[in-house]
């Protein structure tokens, strides 16, 4: 197992680094206070080819490896926590998709998702249920060639303006996955505002009142819905939050040894107080322990390695209690200053704790991981 | 024990990581065990597709193609185009 990034990779992880500090860091912010990303940066998003970028280029997409992948979810995250969650669900879906659809339609909606034209969100929590996902209570009724859905779905990150929706829905008690275009009738959006977290991310809730659908827009049969497709959707998922949650973790750092470095209490820069010393260490070694564990479930995703599930599960696990660590030591070290309006560490604390909580709440990885066999390295 | 050819004999060493101090036998149903969940049910996908070196597609999905180590590998077989057990 190589661990070095290839000069292609280290030169994507340049671009990937300078837009983010350009085009999203100066504002992320104000769309925080605001509750949403501009249009304009998600154009900016399609046009360089990251929403979708997984998706090869068969399907239209920029074919990324998965290393190179979780070097664009790490600077974006470092950026925007809320930008980074709209490349996350956007790429499960048309992960999913390419990997469940129906041909007509892969071939209908692929190509305009890889190229971020179309967006793409996940359905799947609802009102009574959140990490009990078999447990959905939507339905999906079997009507002539369509299905015909009622429930509702809620936290879809998002949802307030994607344009197809990775829905779950059960068929006769299975479980099944069904794509659904915003404009389907029957589907109405309900924007979700003030959340505590990845304010940006532009939550809302769907109500599907009879909403139908082509019988082709089922991904996967009933009874697959969440074991297959949603099992698919939320591998990329936890990978990416674990990348996302890195990002957070370095942006943490930085900031901290910025301000270590400036501020003097006692005569002498905070960075030189043995307490404040250890925050920083202890952030040092989370951040590259949590690189480490991405890099690895990576480099397993790339070869295909059933194994990758596994430790994709544990470098979830790891790095968003990291973040969510290193986010209240970040706080901490700045004091009433990072408590401040428009402080970038306070958004990276409340941000942090969304990642323990999406794509598997940690007390569910804590659950799972230990039935794993893990191979030695 | 009845007697396992190669393709039989990876998906049992495979199953055999989830199913630990049992000896899980070519026809026996692996959903009657337990333990036969989503954190299961895509690594046996990712072990099939990339042992065998083949795609599981959407019309493969029915629990009956994956109940037991007999059925994985006649699956296996089907995809392949060659006759179970060959």
């Amino acid at each position: 197992m190589n661990l070095d990034l290839t000069p292609a990779q280290r030169a994507a992880r340049e671009r990937f680094r300078a837009f983010a500090n350009e085009r999203i860091v100066p504002f992320a912010d104000a769309w925080d206070r605001e509750e949403a990303i501009p249009r304009e940066l998600i154009a900016a998003l399609g046009r360089e080819g990251w929403l979708g970028s997984i998706l090869p280029a068969e399907a239209g997409g920029a074919g990324l490896d998965r290393i190179t992948y979780g070097l664009l979810i790490e600077e974006i995250g470092r950026a925007c926590s809320s930008t980074r969650s709209l490349l996350t669900v956007h790429d499960m879906v048309g992960h999913a998709l390419r990997r469940w659809g129906k041909p007509e339609i892969r071939e209908r909606h692929l190509p305009a998702l890889a190229r971020g034209e179309r967006l793409g969100a996940l359905a799947l929590s609802e009102p009574n249920v959140g990490s009990d996902a078999a447990s959905i209570e939507t339905q999906a009724v079997e009507d002539g060639e369509s299905f015909v859905l009622s429930g509702r779905k809620k936290w879809t990150t998002f949802g307030q303006i994607a344009d197809l929706f990775l829905v779950f829905a059960k068929v006769a008690g299975q479980p099944a996955a069904f794509l659904v275009e915003r404009d389907a009738p029957g589907l109405s959006i309900v924007p979700i505002h003030g959340m505590h977290g990845t304010r940006a991310a532009m939550l809302a809730e769907l109500h599907l009142e009879g909403c139908r659908v082509p019988g082709a827009a089922m991904l996967g049969r009933p009874g697959f819905g969440i074991s297959h497709v949603a099992a698919t959707a939320l591998e990329l998922g936890r990978y990416s939050v674990a990348w996302g949650s890195v990002g957070i973790l370095q942006a943490c750092l930085e900031a901290s040894q910025k301000y270590a470095a400036e501020r003097v209490q006692f005569g002498a820069p905070l960075a030189e107080h043995p307490l404040i010393r250890a925050m920083l260490a202890e952030m040092i070694a989370n951040v590259r322990a949590g690189r480490l564990l991405c890099l690895r479930a990576g480099f397993l995703q790339e070869r295909s390695d059933p194994a990758a599930f596994a430790e994709t599960m544990v470098a979830k696990y790891f790095c968003s209690k990291a973040a969510a660590k290193g986010a209240s030591d970040a706080v901490q070290i700045q004091g009433a200053n990072g408590c401040a309006p428009d402080s970038p560490v306070a958004r990276y604390l409340r941000d942090s704790k969304v990642m323990e909580i999406i794509e598997g709440s940690t007390q569910i990885q804590q659950l799972a991981i230990p039935r794993f066999d893990f191979p030695e390295l | 024990m009845a007697e396992i050819n190669e393709t039989q004999s990876k998906i049992k060493e495979f199953l055999s990581r989830f199913f630990k101090n049992h000896d899980l036998q070519p026809g026996e149903d692996i959903f009657s065990l337990g333990f036969v969940n989503s954190l299961l049910a895509m690594q046996l996908v990712a072990f099939v597709e990339k042992e065998f070196d083949l795609t599981v597609e959407d019309e493969d999905l029915d629990l009956d193609n994956f109940r037991s180590i007999d059925a994985i590998s006649a699956l296996i077989a089907k995809k392949r185009g060659v006759p179970a057990g060959a």
